[in-house]
């Protein structure tokens, strides 16, 4: 046997592992949202959840013996499962009336509070599980040394898909989840209780989310950071196979842990006289394959076209044109905003900046959203390309910090252009998901570039000489261009375009109809979007004086859309709030105590079921009643 | 109402018990700023943080700086640069602190770092390792405090040569710190061993390696050395799937930062003996200052202490030392007096060069062992920074001039 | 001069022949009806006129020009309306906006950024929709409208193009039978004064017999029958499609 073969043959088991690894976790978040169309943001924090509390459990049962292993690992899936139910019952029943996807941000609020509490509860070092009891050690397998537990799992993965299959395809119940998923109506036609479905489903999704943790446990220790990152692959997966299909999640865990397994074998390659680091690659690999595979099949690899679960523009409200007290009421506001800082207190004027930089950052990721009925997973993007193109303007160039902030909203513009492009060829969630891998990848070529973008370290000095030089100056141009470039949007939603953005988003084949090129018009809403973010990333950046990949992190996108959610996509003024409202919050909370994450997330979490319609929502109808 | 909430950190119990406290108390307290990421690498920081408080205490015990009780303010900058430029401006501003020290994450540091040069106050960068904080990228009011990423590699170098090994394999975690410490060794291994062969590269994501492909990967070029900058779940994972596969079987490992107890502790009894490390063996570093400190941070704690407990025990007692020397709370005169501020700490005495800001703290060199089921670091002998430091010409060339 | 002709329209679906080789003419003025049972193929040939969906094969001339396969925008600036048969109307938007948003796109306007989209073409929407009748309705919001009212707001936007050809699928269907007549009459003189040619699909005999100037049929993908009303009434395969069921004819009109 070639020792070439036998390398290679290994590689391919442990893509076989990684691939049931990758499954298991995404099965479960497949299931929830092919039955409840929520975007469970919470389903890496729930397999975290099942590996702690495995480790636990194991602990307690007895690590040597195959009975307290296996019993710990069951035990730790159903408790997961248990409190998926409770999750289910306490917060997302409240909310399935809100607006589209605003259960994402009661989940994203749960993933603050469970991260805390498995700090509080275990600790922050990382705990290393027991070995497999009977599975220890490794198999030989062409003079290579394969692990015995690597065996199993590669085998769970088919097995969970087929009792899958069973449930699904051979049990009444499995009739009503397929129904859920594929037709609504039907579900009502049914004539089942849908409450206790979603409740069920919530427990099989968490159970899977909590095994798949769990099976981990000879492989990883449990630490903090798993949720965020299993959350990213998870979703990779589900939107890759197509969403609520989970025979298709299988087939694209096993592409992308193919694809891994392959890019680490290969290593370095020397490629055209360089050299080409094919594992540097696993950054990326995976989002490179999602955007493939949409930009080829809109719909993943094995999922259907979905009918939504209502339709993105039935439940908004019209948007009005602002009375005539409106502009004055803001410019009194703005002008109040501006004499702020005249009291002295430096920190309320950076504070204050930050708020006019992600306000203006929201308002942007709203255009799309809400109007365009675009959602967007990676709206950081634009905001970090804007930054770093301001940055390196005024670095490599050495133009005043003036003109440089002139490149910030062209290269966000330009960017948003080129994944509009591809974006609004696909919608709802697979759109959202396209965004965020194309993010993900500019993501990667910033974080790696380190001869033009200063690699992971980012890029400091970005002092702005000048009259910009004096930050209260600075705060005021700040204050000058978020408004300004919120009043622009605002204006165009009100404009023919906004109008034509919003038929596009409510019946496109109505708007097409009436001669309006609705891929053309949602193409110029991202650019303008895009633009508007590079803009608030230009100013981010020389308020910092330093910007590192972080600006266009998946977190910063995260942020913006809970900004968003939070004041509610219905109301121009919604994200505004919104993003006052939040770095507000998580400035105070952060600096006055502790737990500051999960104390962040009950208040979201509190706003949440006060404020099913966002911050906006609440005001306008409190100026409704009144 | 307390609108602030000052974190403070020095329990009132302890300075009770000083006799200067009265004197001492009767003065507003110095404040020093401390940002760090605290819930992103709590692993490392909750130790840092205890280190911290047991030197507030033995600091205002000992009569504080300047006649005042010192206080260090805390925030929690989520591992972004941007809120932790933002709240070095509300320390500055509203809490008015003297100085700030610090931070995690080497992007974190720089960031601060430059925010410290444009508003000209002193920054006692505690723990990032890049080396540009101090020579590409230092600055004025910069000084760090740990081992840098080079120092450490070259740590490590003489025992790479000694094993006299031809065929390495490298892996590290795909960011800065991975990449300067594998161009480090490269070069230094080069100079001192011309005929060495780099036989496989592998750079996972940070917190995200596939150990198994990374492990059959490494195996499959047949190395007889591997040198590894991995840490936290990272280095778990990888010597456990090494380990499984048989890949470390007659093959020298060498792994910046694995005997250190924050990532040697959870290995358990799976700690890969015979591993050459830098590290921290606090269970047998017999000097007077380290009993010392030992004995008090065990009292207090009723734990023991892990690298981040000495790093942030020994910031704390750095800021204190140059405050005391500068005489004043004039950031500039603090910026002078660090320049070759030299104190002591439970390593032995340290001094922050006047010619890069970087101090003289150095590691502990061993190799991994096991003892009771646990891994510890043998054969241990301190490597002293001051002697891993490239010639002061090449660093003076490294540095913008000021 | 005929306004469209239609060549040989065919449409598979899968294995489905949803239209085989269909081919008919619509004159300025005329008012047409299609008709036929349930899946027909009415949609399917309306959606290929309009160029929702693109023919299989066979040729589509609006003016002399072959439009067959282009997309529904651009026809739709050529002067063809249309109307749905489930009806699609902006459901966050105001009626009056409705109307205004197809002024505006058919006036390229769609790209302005700037200017108020409230004022621009107010007084033009609210003309068209007193033509509809739906003039006291102008600022509700289409989401809350009864179906009947929707099906008039449709035809106020599809004439906001002052289209040549107005294709209707199911104008009236959800409609009280007084409504319903009423909104036919409407279209009919609206056809006859502005010389537009109308082809329309009913299911209510009524309506077809009453406004219809000729009536082609459908069947199964292919045209059976096609004439004036009292040819097709008494056409026996006709008859032999409707089951027999006279009435349906309206034979008491
Ligand atoms: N998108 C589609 N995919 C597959 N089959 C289709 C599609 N659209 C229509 N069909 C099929 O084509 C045939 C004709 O459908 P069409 O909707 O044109 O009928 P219709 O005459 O309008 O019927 P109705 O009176 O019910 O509206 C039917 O058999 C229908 O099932
Ligand atoms: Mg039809």
């Amino acid at each position: 046997m070639s020792d070439l073969f036998a390398d290679i043959l290994i590689q391919f088991l442990n893509g076989l592992a990684g691939a049931s690894s990758l499954f298991l976790v995404a099965a479960g978040l497949s299931l929830i949202f092919g039955v409840t169309r929520i975007v469970n943001f919470a389903h890496g924090a729930l397999f975290m959840l099942g590996l702690y509390l495995a480790w636990s459990l194991i602990d307690l049962f007895g690590r040597s013996t195959l009975l307290g292993f296996w019993g710990g690992v069951l035990a730790a899936a159903l408790c997961v499962g248990a409190i998926g139910v409770v999750i289910e019952i306490v917060v997302l029943r409240r909310i399935y009336k809100a607006p589209e996807l605003f259960q994402l941000l009661a989940t994203f609020a749960l993933v603050l509070i469970i991260k805390d509490a498995v700090l509080f509860f275990w600790g922050a070092e990382e705990l290393l599980g027991p070995r497999a009891p009977g599975l220890r050690g490794a198999v030989e397998i062409f003079g290579r040394r394969f692990p015995e537990y690597d065996l199993l799992l590669i085998a769970a993965g088919p097995l969970v898909l087929g009792l899958l299959w069973l449930l699904l395809h051979r049990t009444r119940y499995g009739i009503f989840v397929r129904a859920a998923t594929q037709d609504r109506e039907m579900l009502a036609a049914l004539g089942t209780d849908e409450r206790r479905l979603f409740t069920s489903v919530f427990f099989l999704g968490a159970f899977l989310a909590g095994l798949g943790g769990a099976l981990q446990i000879p492989r990883e220790p449990a630490q903090l950071s798993l949720d965020l990152a299993v959350i990213s692959d998870a979703f990779v997966v589900v939107v890759v196979g197509g969403m609520g299909s989970i025979g298709g999640a299988f087939l694209a865990a096993l592409l992308i842990a193919q694809a891994k397994a392959l890019c680490i074998a290969l290593g370095d390659v020397s490629m055209f006289g360089t050299v080409v680091s094919f594992s540097k690659l696993t950054l990326v690999v995976e989002f490179a394959i999602m955007a493939a595979v949409l930009v080829l099949r809109p719909w993943g690899l094995l999922g259907k076209p979905l009918a939504l679960a209502r339709g993105a523009g039935a439940s908004a409200a019209p948007l009005d044109p602002p009375g005539p007290l409106f502009w004055p009421a803001s410019f009194v506001v703005l002008v109040l905003l501006a004499l702020a800082p005249l009291g002295g207190d430096r920190y309320l004027l950076v504070l204050m900046g930050d708020i006019a930089v992600f306000a203006l950052f929201a308002v942007s990721l709203h255009f799309l959203m809400g109007p365009g009925g675009l959602v967007s997973f990676g709206h950081a993007a634009y905001f970090g390309l804007g930054s770093y193109a301001a940055a390196l303007v005024f670095l490599r160039l050495d133009l005043p910090a003036e003109a440089a902030l002139l490149a910030a909203p062209l290269a966000g513009g330009a960017a948003a252009l080129l994944f509009g492009w591809f974006c609004v060829r696909l919608s709802g969630v697979y759109l959202a998901m396209l965004t965020l891998a194309f993010a993900q990848i500019a993501w990667s070529v910033v974080f790696q570039w380190n001869d033009a973008t200063g690699g992971s370290n980012g890029l400091i000095g970005l002092w702005p000489a000048g009259a910009l030089k004096d930050r209260t100056l600075y705060f005021w141009a700040t204050l000058v261009l978020c408004a300004g470039g919120i009043f622009f949007l605002w204006r165009t939603v009100h404009a023919p375009f906004g109008l034509a953005l919003r038929a596009a988003r409510d019946q496109p084949m109505r708007a097409e109809a009436v001669g309006i090129d609705t891929r053309r018009v949602q193409w110029v809403a991202f650019a303008l979007s895009g633009a508007f973010a590079g803009l608030a990333g230009g100013l981010f950046a020389f308020a910092k004086g330093s910007i590192s990949p972080d600006t266009l992190g998946v977190a910063r996108s995260v942020d913006g859309l809970a900004m968003v959610l939070l004041g509610g996509v219905q109301t121009l003024t919604g994200p505004v709030l919104g993003a006052a409202v939040f770095t507000w919050l998580q400035d105070e909370i952060a600096r006055n105590t502790e737990y500051w994450r999960a104390i962040l997330g009950f208040a979201i979490l509190a706003l949440v079921l006060a404020f099913p319609h966002g911050l906006g929502g609440a005001l306008k109808r409190l100026r409704g009643a009144a | 109402m307390d609108r602030r909430h000052v974190l403070k950190i020095g329990g009132a119990a302890a300075a009770a018990l000083a006799a200067p406290r009265a004197m001492a108390q009767a003065r507003e307290p110095i404040r020093i700023g401390e940002l760090n990421s605290y819930k992103v690498f709590a692993a490392f920081l909750e130790p840092y943080k205890k280190g911290m408080d047991l030197a507030v205490d033995e600091v205002n015990a000992a009569g504080g700086a300047l006649g005042r009780p010192i206080e260090i303010v805390v925030r929690d900058d989520n591992g972004q640069p941007g809120d932790a430029v933002r709240l070095a401006e509300e320390l500055l501003t509203r809490e008015r602190v003297s100085m700030l020290m610090g931070t995690f994450a080497s992007h974190v540091g720089l960031a601060v770092s430059s925010f410290a040069k444009e508003r000209k106050v002193p920054f006692l960068a505690s723990e990032p390792l890049s080396d540009k904080i101090v020579w590409e990228q230092g600055n004025r009011y910069t000084f760090r405090l740990r081992a840098s990423t080079y120092m450490q590699t070259a740590m490590l170098v003489p025992d790479a040569v000694r094993v006299a090994k031809r065929r390495w394999a490298i892996v590290y975690p795909n960011y800065e710190y991975g990449q300067s410490a594998t161009a480090a060794f490269k070069k230094l291994m080069l100079a001192r061993q011309p005929n060495i062969e780099f036989v496989a590269e592998q750079a996972p994501p940070l917190g995200r390696i596939e150990a198994g492909p990374v492990a059959a990967a490494l195996q499959a070029a047949r190395p007889e050395a591997i040198f590894s900058s991995l840490f936290g779940p990272d280095l778990s994972r990888f010597v456990r799937e090494g380990t499984t596969r048989g890949l470390f079987r007659n093959v020298e490992v060498f792994n910046l930062l694995a005997g250190e107890p924050e990532y040697l502790d959870p290995l358990l009894d799976e700690a890969p003996v015979g591993w050459y490390v830098t590290g921290y063996p606090w269970q047998d570093i017999k000097t007077p200052e380290h009993d010392r400190f030992l004995a008090a941070y065990q009292t207090k704690f009723r734990d023991y202490p892990r690298l981040g407990s000495v790093v942030g025990y020994a910031a704390v007692i750095g800021a204190a030392e140059a405050i005391r020397k500068a005489g004043s709370l004039e950031p500039e005169k603090i910026v002078d007096a660090m320049k070759g501020l030299a104190h002591s700490t439970p390593f032995g005495r340290i001094v922050y060069r006047t010619l890069d800001h970087q101090s003289t703290m150095g590691a502990y060199v061993g190799r991994i062992g096991l003892r009771n089921g646990k891994g510890v670091m043998t054969d241990w002998r301190y490597a002293d920074g001051a002697d891993y430091l490239p010639p002061d010409a090449e660093v003076r060339s490294l540095r913008p001039p000021e | 001069m005929t306004l469209l002709v239609a060549h040989g329209l065919r449409k598979a679906f899968g294995g489905v022949e949803a239209v085989v080789d269909v081919g008919f003419a619509v004159a300025p003025g005329e008012v047409v009806a299609l008709i036929g049972p349930n899946g027909a193929g009415k949609s399917t040939c309306f959606n290929m006129l309009n160029g929702q969906l693109a023919p299989d094969g066979g040729t589509i001339r609006l003016g002399g020009e072959n439009i067959a396969g282009r997309p529904p925008r651009a026809i739709a600036r050529l002067g063809v309306g249309r109307t749905f048969q489930i009806t699609a109307t902006f459901a966050s938007m105001r009626v009056r906006e409705n109307v205004q948003a197809a002024l505006q796109s058919f006036a390229g306007k769609s790209y302005g950024l700037w200017r108020s989209a409230d004022t621009l073409y107010r007084d033009e929407a609210l003309a068209l929709l007193a033509r509809v009748g739906m003039e006291d309705q102008a600022e509700r919001p289409c989401g809350t409208l009864a179906y009947g009212d929707l099906k008039r707001v449709e035809l106020a936007v599809a004439l906001a193009g002052r289209p040549r050809l107005l294709l209707m699928d199911e104008p009236t269907a959800g409609m009280a039978p007084v409504e319903r007549l009423a909104l036919m009459a409407l279209t009919a003189s609206l056809a006859r004064r502005e010389q537009i040619g109308v082809l329309f699909t009913e299911h209510d005999m009524d309506t077809v017999f009453a406004h219809a100037d000729r009536i082609l049929v459908l069947d199964r993908g292919r045209l059976i029958a096609e004439g004036s009303p009292d040819a097709v009434r008494n056409d026996p395969t006709v008859r032999r499609v409707y089951l027999g069921a006279g009435t349906m004819y309206g034979e008491q009109a």
